[in-house]
């Protein structure tokens, strides 16, 4: 569990971060939006102390950062670095080993690691491994600084715009494996981005920023429901709003008794896909299976558009 | 075909003016001994007729075929061929021109021998330039050249010429002045490496000081030589009677002491300017990250600091080394040994060969010394390309 404690962080006269104060739940992914320059980075290096607060305090798991050796909670904590700060003059592999070797694993076990990461960043490990940085496209760079940050399997995960570089296809699947992580480690991760969708997608609970403030700090459907500011509901945009709130919530709740034709669609897709799918088609139910791939019932248009407002 | 002015190579006509001049200038000098005025032969009169005729009219092929835009090779070779026939030619105008069993007589290279010699090595070097030779291959052509120049000289082929003679009645102190001048030029280069680079360190990581250095060491670099000397001779006379040991090490007011002194000076401003330079130039970006890690300080210097900013530094020994062999040779002045000895004793006796006999080691060894460190800078860069890309 990580809490922030009315922290802010000025330079000068200007406060870039002000006097911000939450909670994160250990294992959960909070993902941080807001415009440019309204605080996200600043926020995000206060934790693990690459920017020193100007007040205000951050406990993880009740301890008090500012009383660890900078460098050792540094290798706690994974940081993807905003544009992704590999170092240019270490092969890709030496930079995903970086942080494992700090902490004196055995080098077989660096070795496996290193090539456990590369595949699942879809990056040939005999082809990738031995290239330098400057050999990379700026996606591949990006799905690297993501690995590197990963590599020694940290409690915490600080990720800053990590897949903004990516092509559609990549980073979906980038942010399924990193969803995939999370669960079976049980990471907590703290996300910037600039892409609602991805913020929608992801998180648990999502983080508004503007000029250093924190609007809201809320679930994605309380946010939805009830943005805080206007500011807030812009940036979710309002003519996206039935289409998120379909987005969050899986199909199993709209399930309605009945017999449907054609191909069925699973209980636990999301209700945006359920709509589309009808849409698509031009039926006017689908039939649903449950989770032991047995007939539930049906999801109906009518049923899915009463499901598109809050209640 | 037509023969245009765009079929002229302009690298060329600067070769081309050079060696007609060196044509008609005298090939070389005859003195009747080795300090009074020498008188010019001529190309034709100072080798024997068919030799003179051929290398006349070979010279005349080079210079149509350095005009013209050949392949590079066909201009390289051709290059090569005619610095073979120069060096052969001098030997032989040595043995054609020194009267039989006369030993006083000297012949050395006149304006003319210089003047197309140093066309053809121009021609030469413009081609190897332009083929941008890899940093291996550099080395590799420096290896050959040397090896070249060592069999002329072993072969016995130019001793007749007057700089061999001074070589042969000096043998032991050239050999001698020579180990003094390699001691004291890579001596206090690596001195001022070991001191310079972490002042550069200190001066990076430490803001305030930084200025003070720079301007301190920007001071000592316009001292003039001689002048430090001087004002090195009081100190360094103190501590060699006051210091137990120091005079047994060798330390005095005069001697190498104060030359090695010197050239450490000079060489601290490009090793920590230098240093302070690669450091500053290594990508925020990258420290963010060393930092963002968990590197301490230290891991985050020689990890990621010294390493991005190992090509600057590199130059800057570079930098030292080429200006300490040239600067070694002022040591002779107060009595600090090296190729400098042969180059004042000369000028003393107003004997040019004896001047030559210092003067072309070095000239030669600062060149090779720069060949070889600007290959070395090239092959440690390539693991910075993306570096260099971001900063470019
Ligand atoms: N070292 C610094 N000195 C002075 N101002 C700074 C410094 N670092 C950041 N700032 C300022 O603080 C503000 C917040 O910066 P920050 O990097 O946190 O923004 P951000 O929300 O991450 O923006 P972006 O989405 O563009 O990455 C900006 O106005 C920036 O100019
Ligand atoms: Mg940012």
């Amino acid at each position: 569990m990580i809490e922030i404690d009315a922290i802010s962080k000025a330079y000068g006269d200007v406060t870039v971060v002000d006097n911000v104060s939450m909670t994160i739940e250990a294992g959960s992914i909070t993902v941080i939006v807001g415009t440019s320059g309204s605080g996200k980075t600043t926020l995000l290096r206060m934790i693990n102390r690459l920017v020193e607060p100007t007040s205000g305090s951050i406990r993880i798991d009740g301890e008090d950062n500012g009383a660890i050796a900078p460098h050792e909670l540094r290798r706690r904590i994974g940081y993807a670095i905003q544009g992704h700060g590999l170092f240019p003059h270490r092969t890709v592999a030496d930079n995903i080993a970086t942080v494992p070797k700090l902490l004196g694993w055995p080098q077989d076990r660096i070795d496996a690691r290193v090539e456990e990461l590369l595949n699942l960043f879809q990056l040939d490990p005999a082809s990738f491994g031995p290239r330098f940085p400057h050999e990379l496209s700026g996606g591949q760079s990006q799905r690297v600084g993501v690995a590197r940050a990963l590599a020694a399997e940290p409690n915490l995960l600080l990720m800053d715009e990590p897949f903004g570089a990516l092509d559609p296809v990549i980073r979906a699947k980038a942010q399924d494996d990193l969803l995939a992580i999370q669960k079976h480690f049980g990471t907590t991760i703290i996300l910037v981005t600039h892409d609602m969708e991805e913020a929608f997608g992801l998180a648990d609970r999502i983080a508004v920023m503007d000029g250093g403030r924190l609007l809201q700090y809320a679930t994605p459907s309380e946010m939805l429901a009830s943005p805080a500011t206007d500011f807030v509901a812009s940036l979710i945009g309002t003519a996206e709003r039935p289409f998120r709130l379909l987005a969050l919530n899986p199909v199993e709740r709209a399930v309605e008794p009945g017999a449907a034709e054609g191909k069925p669609i699973s209980a636990d897709a999301s209700q945006r896909d359920a709509l589309a799918e009808l849409l698509w088609s031009g039926r006017p139910a689908l039939p649903v299976t449950g989770k032991d791939g047995a007939v539930a019932g049906r999801v109906t248009v009518d049923g899915l558009l009463k499901q598109a407002r809050p209640a | 075909m037509r023969f245009g002015l765009n079929r002229i190579d302009r690298v060329g006509v600067v070769v081309a003016l050079i060696a007609a001049y060196g044509l008609v200038a005298p090939f070389a000098l005859f003195r009747a001994n080795r300090i009074v005025q020498g008188e010019g032969r001529s190309l034709l009169s100072a080798l024997p007729p068919s030799l003179g005729v051929i290398l006349l009219a070979f010279s005349v092929i080079a210079i149509v075929m350095a005009l013209l835009r050949l392949p590079l090779f066909v201009k390289l070779l051709t290059s090569l061929v005619m610095l073979a026939m120069l060096a052969f030619a001098i030997g032989s105008a040595a043995g054609f021109l020194t009267p039989e069993g006369n030993n006083y007589a000297r012949v050395s290279p006149g304006s003319g021998f210089w003047l197309l010699g140093a066309a053809f090595a121009l021609l030469a070097t413009d081609c190897l330039a332009r083929l941008r030779p890899p940093p291996w291959g550099r080395i590799a052509i420096l290896t050959a050249t040397v090896a070249a120049i060592t069999f002329v000289l072993t072969s016995g082929l130019w001793d007749g010429l007057s700089i061999i003679k001074e070589y042969f009645s000096r043998a032991d102190t050239f050999w001698l002045e020579a180990g003094r001048h390699v001691t004291l030029a890579l001596g206090s280069l690596a001195v001022a490496a070991v001191v310079g680079i972490p002042l550069g360190i200190l001066c990076h990581r430490v803001e305030p000081v930084r200025s003070a250095i720079l301007n301190l060491l920007n001071i000592v670099q316009t001292i003039p030589s001689i002048a430090l000397f001087g004002i090195l001779i009081g100190p360094l006379s103190w501590v060699a009677t006051n210091v137990p040991g120091a005079a047994d090490l060798g330390i005095r007011g005069v001697g190498m002491a104060p030359a090695f002194v010197a050239l450490f000076l000079y060489s601290l401003l490009p090793m920590v300017a230098n240093t302070v330079g690669g450091l500053a130039g290594v990508p925020a970006e990258a420290n963010d990250a060393a930092r963002g890690v968990g590197m301490t300080d230290r891991q985050r210097l020689a990890q990621v600091e010294l390493p991005l900013a190992f090509p600057v530094i590199l130059t800057g020994i570079r930098i030292v080394l080429v200006q300490n062999i040239g600067l070694a040779t002022i040591a002779a002045l107060i009595g600090g040994g090296g190729f400098g000895v042969f180059v004042f004793q000369g000028l003393g006796q107003t004997a040019m060969d004896l001047v030559l006999l210092g003067a072309v080691p070095t000239v030669t060894m600062a060149f090779a010394a720069a060949v070889i460190l600007d290959a070395i800078v090239e092959l440690v860069a390539p693991a910075n390309a993306g570096r260099k890309e971001a900063t470019a």
